[in-house]
């Protein structure tokens, strides 16, 4: 039960602790603490605990220099459900509709290909990619940097109560702990931790996400940063990890194939004339619908319903008003 | 000695008869007292009617006036009551027939020269008295068109003195014409000034084929506002029934133009959106129409839809749900019909750069959040048709001018006209179509409904004798975006 003393001592002191500390008010805490009390008030707060010394402790986790303690854990999945193989998705949190609709697509598709889709519940990129895993009724789990109880950001309540549905809400810190700016970084060590890879979507030049990717290196895991335009200020981060050699992301695919699992077939129904010219044309650029109309000739009406076609298919989605295509081309 | 005449007050949009009496006591003591709960405007009439009676070359009886309003319980505001009270002093000194007075209604304000001029609601008020059972009202000559629509005969007078000479049989003023006469169409901006923005075009098309709220959403400068000012020109006329319900609102208002009063144009209200929330819905202390009601049968156009205080914009839905406004007050609960068409427009972010290419937004998410919390869920629920307008490119704006107003208008009234007619059932493809969506796109309930609402107008523009799956692939096009949405 020591992991759970360790736990608990950090909690109580607000620090961050993974080895067991010399100091003497250690000693003090740990002979006074009651393991089944503690253990009573988190049953009461439907929070679990796993130490690391626990057998059921995902083991890629252990696998780090410094592992946390253990994990609180909240949601109704099993604690298995972290061995399972694991990609983490994590960018910028004030991304583009770009960075948000890669997302929600690498999300959705991994998830379908049977893998965990871990992130961060943050805002943009790591909201959308739970949300794309939710969507193809997959499995994802959100590694927060605050107390396993809290809903943070606020905003993402809902989409945490979601998660909990069917995956689980995780956290080295003991509920009750305020989220602080020196947590997230130390979260990101678990994201990177859980996962076999770790996609980075969109990143600008100094980003949290890049703190994941070096944590992912540094535990001997693949990294992949999805390509933007060099002009973009959130697409420096990414394109810096490309220069430096990490592996750019063209499609989920790439994953699944580092992986070694076979995509699943996808049996597309076939596209109309219209939105088969519609989609050409906005492979070259996204585009808005009067614009696609100048292109292929088509009236209003026409582009609608092709655009209405693409958008159940999957093929685009729309942002701002601008159309896009989500999904490359085969 | 004691005489009676019979006016009107204003509930709301309704009339109440209001018997004005007038008793005189002779006596060296010159009093004039108005009693029978008159407010300010109306205590006031004591020196118009003193002053026009003299003017028009009259008597002003001697000794002491009691001047009542009776229902003495209700209120009685405005400036109506002046020639009533002036033909029931004239009637009690039997300077006029007082046989003859209580023949009519009468309603107006007197000037301090004895002219009559015209004054608000005289349509509900021609309504009241022929209800009441009778056949003429002496009323202003501007106002004796909009008294005709009630089918009451207006007595068109221009002078307290003209309405003396009638009233003794000395003389009849001019017939009024019955002019039939119609508002005189307001200037409406045509549809063929806006090049390009096709999209848009189409979803102003199917929101006047099928009186859907429309949320025209996109960066500031690329004529959203252009747009929407253009969905008055392309709606078509009032059928005279709603003609009349629009005229009677506007009447009470005070709004109608002199000589052609008749409302057949459906109105377009813009109200600021620092308008408050009781003159967007209607309020006051004798409660008078706000901008939704004057907008009733016609189309609420919200610029900058996010700048509307909250709180008014919450006060819009039970209008949107049930056409009409109910407001409470101390003095009793008064409903204003409020059927109209919402149509906004809103930036995409704070700044406005969002959905421009050419510029970056520099909103933070907080402050984005804030901006798109102002709309309620609920709020953009009511919204059949959204559409997201991007920044046009320059080869767009150099396109040729769009089609005129009035083809559009044409084939609007078509698809009305059809509506009415045959119920339209949903094809089976489209029925698969729907469900689908459903699925895909996580709509709720409500969203279904109104993809289906948008796909049976398409098809009743369309001209089709089903709703086929274009039609609901073209609804589903309009749907919220999840950006504007879910969160």
């Amino acid at each position: 039960m020591s992991d759970l003393a360790l736990a608990a001592f950090a909690a109580e002191t607000g620090g961050h602790v993974v080895e067991e500390p010399k100091e003497r008010r250690f000693r003090r805490f740990e002979h006074g603490f009651d393991a089944g009390g503690f253990m009573r008030s988190l049953d009461a707060k439907g929070v679990r605990f796993v130490g690391r010394s626990d057998p059921a402790f995902p083991p890629l986790l252990r696998e780090l220099h410094d592992p946390p303690p253990g994990l609180f854990l909240r949601g109704s999945a099993a604690v298995e459900l972290l061995q399972s193989p694991a990609v983490a998705i994590v960018g910028a949190r004030t991304c583009s509709s770009y960075g948000a609709q890669v997302a929600r697509l690498l999300g959705r598709e991994l998830a379908a290909a049977g893998l965990l889709v871990i992130s961060g519940l943050a805002r943009g990129v790591d909201g959308e990619a739970h949300r794309g895993a939710l969507e193809a009724g997959g499995f994802t789990v959100a590694v927060l940097g605050c107390g396993a109880d809290r809903d943070y950001p606020a905003g993402h309540a809902q989409l945490a109560r979601r998660i909990c549905e069917r995956g689980l809400v995780v956290s080295e810190y003991a509920p009750g702990v305020e989220p602080a700016p020196w947590r997230f970084p130390a979260r990101n060590r678990i994201i990177a931790g859980l996962a076999v890879a770790t996609v980075i979507v969109e990143a600008r030049e100094r980003s949290g996400a890049l703190i994941t990717a070096d944590f992912a290196l540094e535990a001997g895991r693949e990294v992949f940063a999805v390509p933007g335009e060099i002009t973009s200020a959130l697409s420096v981060g990414t394109n810096a990890l490309i220069r430096l050699g990490a592996t750019p992301l063209t499609s989920a695919a790439d994953v699944l194939e580092h992986l070694g699992i076979e995509a699943p077939q996808e049996h597309a129904a076939p596209l109309g004339p219209d939105a088969t010219a519609v989609l050409a044309a906005l492979f070259d650029q996204p585009a808005g619908a009067d614009e696609l109309g100048r292109l292929t000739g088509l009236d209003a009406p026409a582009v609608a319903k092709a655009l209405a076609e693409l958008e159940l298919s999957g093929a685009v989605a729309e942002a701002d008003g601008l159309f896009r295509v989500v999904r490359p081309p085969q | 000695m004691l005489a009676r005449t019979v006016t009107h007050a204003l509930v709301g949009l309704d009339a109440r008869r209001v018997d004005v009496e007038a008793h005189l006591q002779g006596g060296v003591l010159s009093a004039f007292a108005l009693v029978g709960l008159a407010d300010r405007a109306c205590q006031e009439a004591k020196h118009r009617v003193r002053s026009g009676i003299a003017s028009a070359e009259l008597q002003w009886p001697g000794g002491r006036v009691t001047v009542n309003l009776a229902p003495a319980e209700l209120r009685k505001e405005g400036s109506g009551f002046d020639l009533p009270i002036a033909l029931a002093i004239l009637a009690a000194s039997r300077q006029v027939p007082p046989e003859r007075v209580v023949e009519h209604a009468a309603v107006g304000e007197l000037g301090l020269n004895g002219r009559l001029r015209p004054v608000g609601g005289v349509l509900a008020a021609a309504e009241g008295a022929r209800t009441g059972g009778l056949k003429k009202l002496l009323c202003a000559s501007e106002c004796a068109a909009e008294a005709a629509l009630a089918g009451i005969e207006p007595i068109a007078v221009r002078h307290l003195a003209e309405a003396v000479a009638y009233l003794r049989g000395e003389r009849d003023p001019p017939p009024v014409e019955p002019t039939n006469g119609s508002a005189p169409e307001p200037a409406c901006p045509d549809l063929t000034e806006v090049r390009g923005q096709e999209r848009a075009k189409r979803a102003l098309e199917l929101a006047a084929a099928g009186g859907h709220n429309l949320l025209l959403a996109g960066p500031p400068g690329i004529g959203k506002t252009m747009l929407a000012q253009r969905l008055q020109g392309v709606l078509p006329r009032l059928p005279p029934d709603e003609a009349l319900e629009v005229t009677r609102i506007h009447s009470v208002a005070g709004l109608l133009p002199p000589g052609r009063p008749l409302v057949t144009v459906p109105p377009f209200r813009a109200p600021h959106h620092t308008a408050s929330v009781s003159a967007i819905v209607g309020g006051g202390t004798g409660p008078s129409p706000g901008e939704a009601s004057l907008a009733h049968r016609g189309v609420l156009f919200l610029d900058e839809l996010a700048e509307f205080p909250r709180n008014a914009l919450e006060a819009l839905r039970q209008p949107l749900e049930d056409g009409a406004i109910a407001v409470a007050r101390v003095g009793g609960r008064i409903v204003f019909p409020a059927r109209f068409q919402l149509v906004a427009t809103m930036n995409l972010c704070p700044c406005g750069a969002r959905g421009d290419p050419a510029a970056e937004c520099t909103c933070s998410a907080a402050r984005l959040a804030a901006y798109r919390d102002k709309l309620s869920r609920a709020l953009l629920d009511r919204f059949d048709l959204l559409v997201t307008v991007p920044r046009p490119r320059a080869q767009e704006l150099g396109g040729k001018p769009g089609e005129a107003s009035e083809a559009v208008r044409g084939r609007v009234a078509a698809a009305r006209e059809r509506a009415r007619g045959a119920r339209l059932n949903r094809g089976r493809e489209a029925d698969e179509l729907l469900s689908t969506a459903v699925e895909r796109l996580a709509l709720s309930a409500r969203g279904r409904a109104r993809v289906a609402r948008v796909a049976r107008t398409a098809a009743l523009l369309a001209g089709t004798d089903e709703v086929g799956a274009d039609h609901v692939a073209e609804a589903l096009s309009f749907r919220s975006p999840t950006e504007l949405g879910s969160r």
